[in-house]
């Protein structure tokens, strides 16, 4: 079986955000794979060791994003491509586009991805890589079975479990509960060092201007409004169950 | 702008409060403009619905007709969308950013190489020069967008638009489409929220940390969201440990929340965790540290051991809520 992972590498979700001439700094921060991206390339090595065939880790991004194209090649992904995407201004618009045009000339039968970034979070770019492929897509799926060419997976749908069949190919997003992503071996890091990792920019694809233009634009980023020190109470713990209570009715209004 | 598209959905037989939000949002974007249709768009016939749609503000109500749309499925929905938009040809389409929203817009708009924003908190309106505002790193951060094209695509977060009443005509409407080649069968759906509220929308989240100590220990939190109408929400330290399902995750891994009222039991206040509620309106502590961190984010804390507090403070609502 083919396998496609789609994945970003992202700020550790630990990470503090601060911002600098209004652009959100990096500087000093710890890079990590998605972790619902991590969840897709764990599924993917787990449904090549039980189908057999080949997992290739797909990412759009800066020359760094290689760091997380190794890990995900140490935990036991076979092939990395890495699409350069320094100096391309992109939306979700572009990205799937550019993604689109990478894969659509390739084969495949399944492909995975996180259901979101935990940075920029909309969910969108799998989805509309799915309907520019004109396949059909699972999201936020927590269990896969694949046989005789049927994926059976169970989504998550706002906490309701949801069994579904279709037949490959697709492309199914990962939630949390999926599984437990590996962490790579020690012998998986100096085999991921010999792996293969193909280097594209994006000029390469041969995208027109109109898959390149960004069909949103960020005008301004902030931070939220800090909050104030809250009120801690004091006393008996009876009567501060008390006066809580009452606060919440009285002052803050929300009971 | 001529013409506004807002899907109106239904969970679980009921209109969802996040589509009469969708329904502001749309007469946001309108606002200044003489002549902007609001339509509000079904999937299913559901007449009922009608009434309180024009009260929030749509023009016409389309109920869109096929046997197959009873419950949703992206292939179907999406097939069912494109025709009625096709015929309707509108400026923008807003939906609620619930589990249909994330699954269907994104691919709604790729089919019309459409711009979509995300996740959306709020709208200004300059002129009709619209900014759409959205969380970014779960909240820690948020950005403004604007859009470009001939169609644009929305979907707001639940609970941050306030729906607010504004009476629209209301012309009711049936619209059949044809479905067909669906490669996905849902073949069952087990209700897992059937008791409970939804996390997204609720108003009042009772939420539990590593401080619960087990799965039992969710009773007490339970009992006290039952008391306040409220759901139960959990931090991946409780989820990580066994304790409930990673359904239940609040945090930038999990889900993004923002209640009116966020009361955090036993949760130390990890930044994975306070991304995903830290912009709740009103936030209570209960931690037995002092120096947890989610003091720092919380509007009222109280130091002490939850199952001790917890079972008080239902007491205490109890009452309030009795009396009301």
């Amino acid at each position: 079986m083919n396998i496609i992972v789609i994945m970003k590498q992202t700020f550790g979700t630990e990470e503090k955000i601060v911002l600098k001439d209004g652009q959100v700094s990096d500087d000093n921060v710890e890079f990590v794979i998605n972790p619902y991206d991590e969840f897709a390339v764990e599924e993917a090595i787990r449904q090549k060791e039980t189908h057999g065939g080949e997992v290739t880790v797909v990412t759009v991004g800066l020359p760094r994003a290689e760091q997380a194209l190794r890990t995900a090649l140490a935990m036991g992904a076979d092939k990395a491509v890495l699409i350069d995407g320094t100096d391309v201004p992109a939306d979700e618009f572009v990205v799937s586009n550019i993604l689109h045009a990478y894969l659509s000339k390739r084969p495949f039968d399944l492909i995975l991805g996180g259901n979101l970034s935990v940075d920029n979070g909309a969910g969108q770019v799998a989805v509309r890589l799915a309907e520019l492929l004109d396949i059909p897509q699972l999201t936020t799926i927590t269990k896969l079975d694949i046989s005789g060419g049927i994926a059976h997976a169970e989504r998550n749908v706002e906490g309701d479990v949801e069994s579904v069949e279709c037949p490959l190919p697709l492309l199914a997003t990962a939630q949390q509960g999926l599984n437990e992503p590996r962490y790579p071996s020690l012998p998986g890091i100096m085999k991921a060092k010999k792996k293969p990792l193909e280097r594209v920019t994006v000029q390469e694809l041969g995208l027109d201007q109109e898959a390149l233009a960004p069909k949103t634009n960020i005008t301004e980023r902030q931070l939220p409004p800090k909050k104030q020190a809250g009120k801690v109470l004091m006393g008996e713990i009876a009567d501060q169950a008390k006066e809580l209570a009452r606060l919440l009715s009285e002052e803050a209004k929300v009971i | 702008m001529k013409r506004i598209v807002v899907i109106a959905e239904i969970r679980h037989g009921h209109l969802r409060n996040v589509s009469l939000e969708a329904l502001t949002a749309a007469r946001k974007m309108a606002a200044g403009q003489t002549d902007c249709e609001i339509v509000a768009c079904v999937f299913g016939e559901h007449p009922e619905m009608a009434d309180v749609l024009a009260e929030y503000g749509a023009d016409r109500v389309i109920f869109i007709r096929n046997g197959q749309l009873a419950s949703y499925t992206t292939a179907a929905y999406r097939q069912a969308l494109l025709q009625v938009l096709d015929v309707l040809d509108p400026d923008a389409v807003v939906a609620g950013h619930t589990a249909m929203g994330k699954d269907l817009m994104p691919r709604v708009a790729a089919t019309y190489r459409a711009g979509l924003v995300s996740d959306c908190t709020q709208i200004e309106n300059g002129n009709g020069e619209l900014t759409f505002v959205r969380p970014i790193y779960a909240g820690k951060a948020f950005e403004k967008r604007t859009i470009t094209g001939d169609k644009l695509f929305v979907t707001v977060r639940p609970n941050n638009i306030p729906a607010e009443p504004a009476r629209g005509r209301g012309a009711v409407e049936t619209m059949d489409v044809e479905v067909k080649d669906l490669r996905a069968v849902v073949k069952e759906v087990v209700r897992k929220t059937a008791e409970g509220v939804d996390l997204s929308e609720a108003k009042i989240i009772v939420s539990g940390g590593r401080g619960v100590k087990s799965a039992e220990g969710f009773a007490p939190l339970r009992e006290l969201a039952s008391v306040l109408g409220a759901a139960v929400g959990a931090s991946r330290g409780a989820c990580d440990a066994g304790y409930c399902d990673y359904s239940m995750q609040i945090g930038q891994t999990g889900k993004v929340v923002t209640p009116d009222l966020y009361i955090a039991c036993g949760i130390s206040g990890a930044i994975q965790h306070l991304a995903g509620m830290s912009n709740s309106k009103v936030i209570v502590a209960i931690n037995t540290d002092p120096e947890a961190n989610i003091f720092s984010v919380a509007d009222y804390g109280i130091v002490g051991d939850l199952f001790e507090v917890v079972p008080l403070l239902t007491e205490e609502f109890r009452k309030i809520v009795g009396k009301l």
